[in-house]
């Protein structure tokens, strides 16, 4: 059976490239980067390069690169980082109802500890309007929270003006924008945000590696205790080829952005109209403009996403019900629920999210498929009747 | 054509699974995969940490229970072992709704209820076979130890005890349709337990030797009255009936209780009552919430009134069989008249009295190897 890969918003394929640029790191430059050693020189050469790519991105400087195990430690290094070393008895952050849940239960345990959360709402276009995140703030207020790009939906936030509120205010913004590295640019300046979440394996690097962008002269308690790497902010043995493999993956994104956008955002369209055009009863959730060019998430009416799920599978075609996750959990997805969808409809969800490693010939697959197995999902609800039995 | 195969992370779903890929490797047609393994998430065992903590304590683990992470585990292990595509279905809350809630209640209202034939019939045929359906799979199969055959006559579908009669299943299955049972098929219903451990063992099956489960799948301790504690104080109730009489069978109080809910016909009462001869729940009344105990003998009782009766092999509302009442899984049932009434209702009659007819449990009526239906006991006048 050929096999169709679309999530790639929980993982992308590594890129044979990047994993030649690995290799090396894997077996004969085995040193600990922090040695004195001719090893550890050369271990300590590809993390530095990396970080310049990285750095390079971002527009940031390479000195601001942290390198992390991933996108879930860079959010919580960040979010309780800040406000661990934010002076004042009363502490308080604005984030966002739909943030990815390595920041939400972030936020939560927050709140256990007695620092005050605003969730700030969206509506059914899952924009966060820079207005409310304005309107949220107060004195004691010491982060912004704000996510670059929605992992289920695919909505770009407005971070632009968001950073200029905190920047107005003084007060500290972070992003998750693991799933906007790489795929849209992404320049620290220019969205004015201080910290900045993403990992490797979005972009067609390794799993297990990630980094913090931390804006110089941001203040930060560190989470983990040890030896003095990454400049004192992130202790424990570099993990020396995932981060030489986050570096590569970040050159490759970086030259090739504008065409891979143009290439990826054809395929998605094509594959979206194809689906609204031979499937009934579907709708597009979330904003259509402001949007990765990677995603698309539709409703099925009457169908659950889970037997969708597999019954595409079956056939070859990998798609999800949103967060990776959150799979296995009974919950609508917090997002759609955030976007104003029932619980039933949440649940007649899919997410078709597309990469580098796509063609058409993928996405002509996926349409020859879907229909037949949407129409045998119905054919089996209670509440279905196709349009040649309701005409009668 | 697919069939799913309902697995548990046990020695018996897993065999069943085993031989259907085989039979599946042996007659391959078309490209997509023909034996689909499915695991139904039923009960988060989480839910109700309290219960989960004193199990820790002993160092024990939730294992030999469905919906615990170690089977589903184990049926993953032996999904990848046959090399069958694999999922892992939520039905927690069609779970909750259809199974642990009656089975709350029912102890509430002074009966003793059996989950795991509400479990078959809402959600392991049910729902299972609504969510194979749409995945493709036409046909499901489970590693039940009864049968299925058809009347020449009439064409319907029989279910028939397994062969294995120390086993057999059947008893838990009286409530499945015609429609069910059309799509249903028991790969281990003409086998012996032994056989099947044998079978997983010369295929060198991952849970060969693993020990079956015996208790109630969602009650971790295996102590129902700790579970319906918790569930209650989880949904914030407080069972309604709470400290009551505990009264003779002539009506003479002879003490009090804390709760219907702790007490089963037939239950030996040993609470310190100073009478001569040892006494025995004989009867629950949850209208005037008191607890009837008596004499061994006050247990034994020839008729009762069963209600939402299956009848596999129909029968008109006013006519009567003769036929072999079970009474709970273990009973080794016994010869009565049984009279269709209207409503679903059915009438039995032992020729001789039995011991803790029980209201709550399963009332299951064969002919010989055949399940002609089943209900549940209301009423022991």
């Amino acid at each position: 059976m050929n096999r169709v890969y679309f999530d790639n918003n929980a993982t992308t394929p590594l890129a044979p490239e990047v994993f030649e640029v690995m290799r090396p790191y894997l077996l004969e430059d085995y040193g600990n980067a922090s040695s004195i050693h001719w090893f550890g020189q050369r271990a300590k050469a590809g993390v530095e390069k990396a970080r310049e790519q990285v750095a390079r991105l971002l527009n940031a400087r390479s000195s601001e690169i942290v390198f992390t195990s991933g996108g879930t430690e860079s959010d919580n290094a960040a979010i309780l980082g800040i406000v661990e070393a934010a002076r004042g008895e009363r502490k308080h952050v604005v984030t966002t109802a739909i943030e990815h849940p390595a920041v939400l239960s972030t936020a939560k345990s927050l709140e256990k500890r007695g620092v005050s959360v605003t969730y700030v709402r969206v509506g059914a276009s899952a924009v966060i309007d820079p207005a409310d995140v304005a309107r949220a703030l107060r004195p004691e207020t010491v982060l912004i929270s704000v996510m670059h790009a929605n992992n289920e939906l695919g909505t770009i936030q407005p971070l632009e003006e968001i950073g200029r509120i905190a920047r107005e205010r003084d007060i500290y913004f972070h992003t998750d924008a693991v799933q906007s590295v790489g795929k849209i640019p992404v320049d620290v300046e220019k969205l004015g945000v201080d910290l900045l979440a993403l990992s490797a394996h979005k972009l067609n690097g390794p799993k297990g590696v990630g980094a913090l962008y931390v804006r110089k002269g941001t203040i930060l308690r560190t989470l983990l205790h040890g030896g003095h790497h990454e400049r004192d902010r992130r202790p424990g043995t570099e993990n020396v080829a995932g981060i030489v493999g986050l570096g590569a993956a970040a050159e490759n994104a970086r030259m090739h952005l504008a065409e891979e956008h143009r290439r990826v955002a054809a395929l998605r369209d094509r594959l979206e109209a194809g689906i609204l055009a031979t499937v009934p009863r579907v709708a597009v959730n979330g904003d259509r403009t402001h949007r990765l060019p990677t995603t698309t998430n539709l409703t099925f009416d009457y169908i659950e996403g889970e037997g969708l799920v597999i019954a595409m599978d079956l056939r070859g075609i990998a798609c999800s019900t949103g967060s990776a996750c959150s799979s296995g959990s009974l919950e609508p997805s917090h997002v759609l629920s955030a976007i104003g969808l029932k619980p039933e409809r949440a649940r007649a969800s899919i997410r078709f999210s597309l990469g580098r490693f796509n063609t058409e010939e993928d996405v002509d697959a996926a349409l020859r498929i879907l229909p037949g197995v949407v129409e045998q999902l119905r054919a089996v609800s209670p509440h279905y009747r196709s349009p040649v039995t309701s005409d009668k | 054509m697919n069939i799913a195969i309902a697995m548990s992370g046990g020695v018996d779903s897993s065999t069943a699974a085993a031989l259907l890929a085989e039979n599946n490797s042996t007659n391959p047609s078309g490209s997509s995969p023909q034996v689909v393994g499915l695991t139904m998430q039923l009960w988060n065992q989480r839910r109700l940490p309290q219960l989960l903590g004193e199990e820790a304590g002993e160092g024990g683990h939730a294992s030999g229970r469905c919906c615990s992470l170690d089977d589903v585990y184990d049926a993953r292990a032996v999904a990848n072992f046959l090399g069958i595509p694999y999922y892992i279905i939520n039905l927690e809350k069609q779970f909750e709704a259809t199974v642990v809630r009656p089975f709350v209640e029912g102890y509430l209202a002074g009966e003793t209820p059996i989950p795991c034939s509400l479990c078959n019939t809402e959600i392991k045929f049910a729902q299972f076979l609504s969510t194979a359906r749409q995945i493709g799979a036409e046909r499901i199969a489970t590693g039940h130890y009864a049968r299925i055959g058809r009347d020449q006559k009439t064409g319907r579908y029989q279910l028939l005890r397994g062969v294995d009669r120390s086993k057999d299943q059947a008893y838990f299955l009286f409530g499945l349709t015609q429609e069910q049972l059309a799509h249903a098929e028991f790969p281990l219903g003409g086998m012996t337990k032994q056989e099947v451990r044998a079978l997983a063992r010369v295929r060198r099956l991952p849970v060969a030797e693993k020990p079956d489960s015996q208790e109630i799948c969602f009650v971790p301790t295996g102590s129902y009255r700790q579970f319906i504690d918790a569930y209650l104080a989880e949904q914030q109730r407080q069972p309604e009936s709470s400290a009551g009489e505990v009264v003779s069978t002539n009506g003479r109080v002879l003490g009090e209780h804390r709760g219907i809910q702790n007490f089963t016909v037939g239950q030996r009462k040993g609470l310190g009552m100073a009478v001569g001869t040892p006494l025995y729940v004989i009867a629950l009344d949850p209208a005037k919430n008191r607890v009837v105990v008596g004499e061994d003998r006050d247990l034994f009782r020839r008729r009762f009134r069963v209600r939402e009766v299956n009848w596999i092999r129909p029968l008109a509302t006013g006519d009567a069989v003769e036929a072999h009442v079970k009474i709970r899984h273990n009973h080794p049932g016994a010869a009565a008249r049984v009279e269709a009434r209207a409503g679903c209702e059915a009438f039995v009659d032992f020729l001789e009295p039995q011991r803790a007819i029980t209201p709550g449990q399963a009332a299951v009526f064969y002919d010989r190897d055949e399940v002609v239906g089943g209900g549940w006991i209301s009423q022991v006048p």
